[in-house]
């Protein structure tokens, strides 16, 4: 018999991005150049995070016709954000047929209470994600691929590595408690006790866990793959630098040879300005993106 | 014995797991130099626009269409064996000659698994198909091992093994058995 929608088929796209990097594009063009820069993905986008932040307002889905027009330009898988909690702008794009959905605390939350079921949808969800319970929390509201959350649009890469180290932590954590204090250990990340165990038996998430939220640099994306992510999101990285072409082939080649410091220097050289980037400690509580959900 | 994994983007994890199931060394292969002492290689699912650019950067086209190395490709690793690949120039080793059509059944939401009988296996295997390609045209020297609704989705030719799906995201490692059977340690047919 012929399945589909199953967990094994959305999980497994996310695995066959392994190793790749998932750039920010506002419009065909900039999805061409993610493609022949060698992207695995693009997640297509009305503004990237960076101009979400300096427009303010409240921040939605993109309009159809602009996810349309990237999904005609490129071959690569496409994705698309939905607010947190807007399951209908799922079922919209669902009915596009988008290649993976991102509930993400980009875009302004449509719910302060509870996230999509994603296990509803045929089409494959990756949410964010800035410790263990809250990963395992979203893996058992039906996600099938996580990422850090970091601090989208700063060009920073100090939340990203917070978040990731975080994991790893609570992971080895998961891992060294005995099993008959794993109950206490579960409730105390507010995860559900039988992915807690997965963890502590596994050693690893059920997922795949990107790195994402202020990756500007290949030298950033080969430090979070070195910290153990399993590939990169590139969000405002990419078009706010001055020379987006060099950047973008720059961050997929460090990406791919991340543990090569030779290669890592080559790639590095004349990419001119990155982007101008942020100062955490900077941002007030609502610039703060990260903790729109919980 | 020791195996490579192509390992520049995609799903190599999945297929050292499944060569350390069957008892085989396995090593991460992401420049010409990683070939040394590999006595087969992997070329994994991912994304073959992606595989095909950096395999072509770091020399390992050129240094795969030489010499006898045996392949075993799944998913994007089929695209990458073909020697045509319909509406792309991409680059690729194209060491079989065999067209294949990319993304054939649709976008993610058309992605599927099903049961597939292979010739030579007593029972199918679960076919994990993701955003896959199918084989539209083989060359008289190509031997199709399994189809999918009329579609060829498992063949061989010469010192290559393409699979359309993804036998490394299941338990069963039958095929990535035959592979070095029948691929890397030559066994004849009467003895396997």
């Amino acid at each position: 018999m012929s399945e589909q929608g199953t967990f094994r088929v959305k999980a497994g796209l996310a695995e066959m991005l392994k190793g790749g990097v998932i750039m920010d594009v506002t419009t065909a063009e900039q999805a061409l150049i993610a493609e022949r820069a060698g992207a695995c993905a693009v997640m297509a986008l009305e503004r990237v995070p960076a101009d979400i932040r300096a427009a303010g307002g409240v921040a939605r889905m993109a309009d159809p016709v602009k996810i349309k027009e990237i999904m005609a330009a490129v071959t690569i898988p496409v994705m698309a954000k939905v607010r947190i909690g807007h399951f209908v702008e799922a079922q919209i794009l669902e009915a596009l047929a988008v290649d993976y959905i991102d509930e993400s605390e980009v875009l302004t939350p449509a719910d302060d209470a509870n996230h999509i079921d994603k296990w509803k949808f045929t089409i494959p969800f990756v949410c964010g994600a800035r410790n263990l319970g809250e990963a395992l929390r979203r893996i058992a509201e039906g996600a099938a691929m996580i990422r850090t959350k970091g601090e989208p649009g700063t060009g920073n890469v100090v939340e990203a590595v917070r978040h990731q180290r975080l994991v790893q932590q609570e992971i080895r954590k998961a891992v060294s408690t005995p099993e008959d204090e794993l109950a206490v250990y579960a409730k105390e990340l507010g995860a559900p006790l039988d992915l807690v165990k997965a963890v502590h038996d596994s050693g690893k998430l059920p997922v795949v866990n990107f790195a994402a939220g202020g990756i500007a640099t290949p030298a950033d994306a080969a430090l979070m793959m070195q910290l153990g992510s399993d590939g990169i999101f590139v969000g405002s990285g990419v078009f706010k630098s001055q020379d987006p072409e060099a950047t973008a082939r720059a961050v997929v080649r460090a990406t791919t040879h991340y543990k090569d410091a030779a290669v890592l220097a080559e790639v590095s050289e004349h990419l001119g300005e990155p982007m101008r980037g942020l100062e955490i400690s900077r941002l007030g509580p609502d610039d703060r993106m990260q903790d729109r959900s919980r | 014995m020791r195996v490579g994994v192509l390992a520049l983007q995609g799903a190599f994890r999945e297929h050292i797991a499944t060569l350390a199931r069957l008892g085989v060394e396995s090593r991460e292969v992401r420049t010409v130099k990683d070939l040394e002492g590999v006595e087969g290689l992997i070329l994994p699912g991912g994304e073959s626009t992606t595989i095909g650019m950096l395999m072509d950067e770091y020399g390992l086209i050129e240094a795969l269409r030489q010499g006898e190395m045996p392949l075993f490709g799944t998913c994007a690793g089929m695209i990458v064996l073909a020697k045509d690949i319909q509406g792309s120039t991409q680059p690729r080793l194209g060491l079989m000659d065999m067209a294949v059509d990319r993304n054939h059944y649709g976008r993610q939401r058309e992605s599927f698994e099903t049961e597939i009988a292979v010739t030579g296996l007593p029972q199918g295997v679960r076919g994990v198909f993701i955003r896959a390609p199918v084989v539209t045209r083989t060359g008289r020297g190509v031997e199709i091992l399994a189809r999918h609704q009329g579609e060829v989705v498992l063949c061989a030719e010469g010192r290559c093994l393409a699979a359309a799906f993804h036998p490394e995201l299941t338990d069963d490692t039958r095929l990535h058995r035959m592979f070095l059977d029948r691929f890397v340690e030559k066994v004849p047919a009467r003895r396997r």
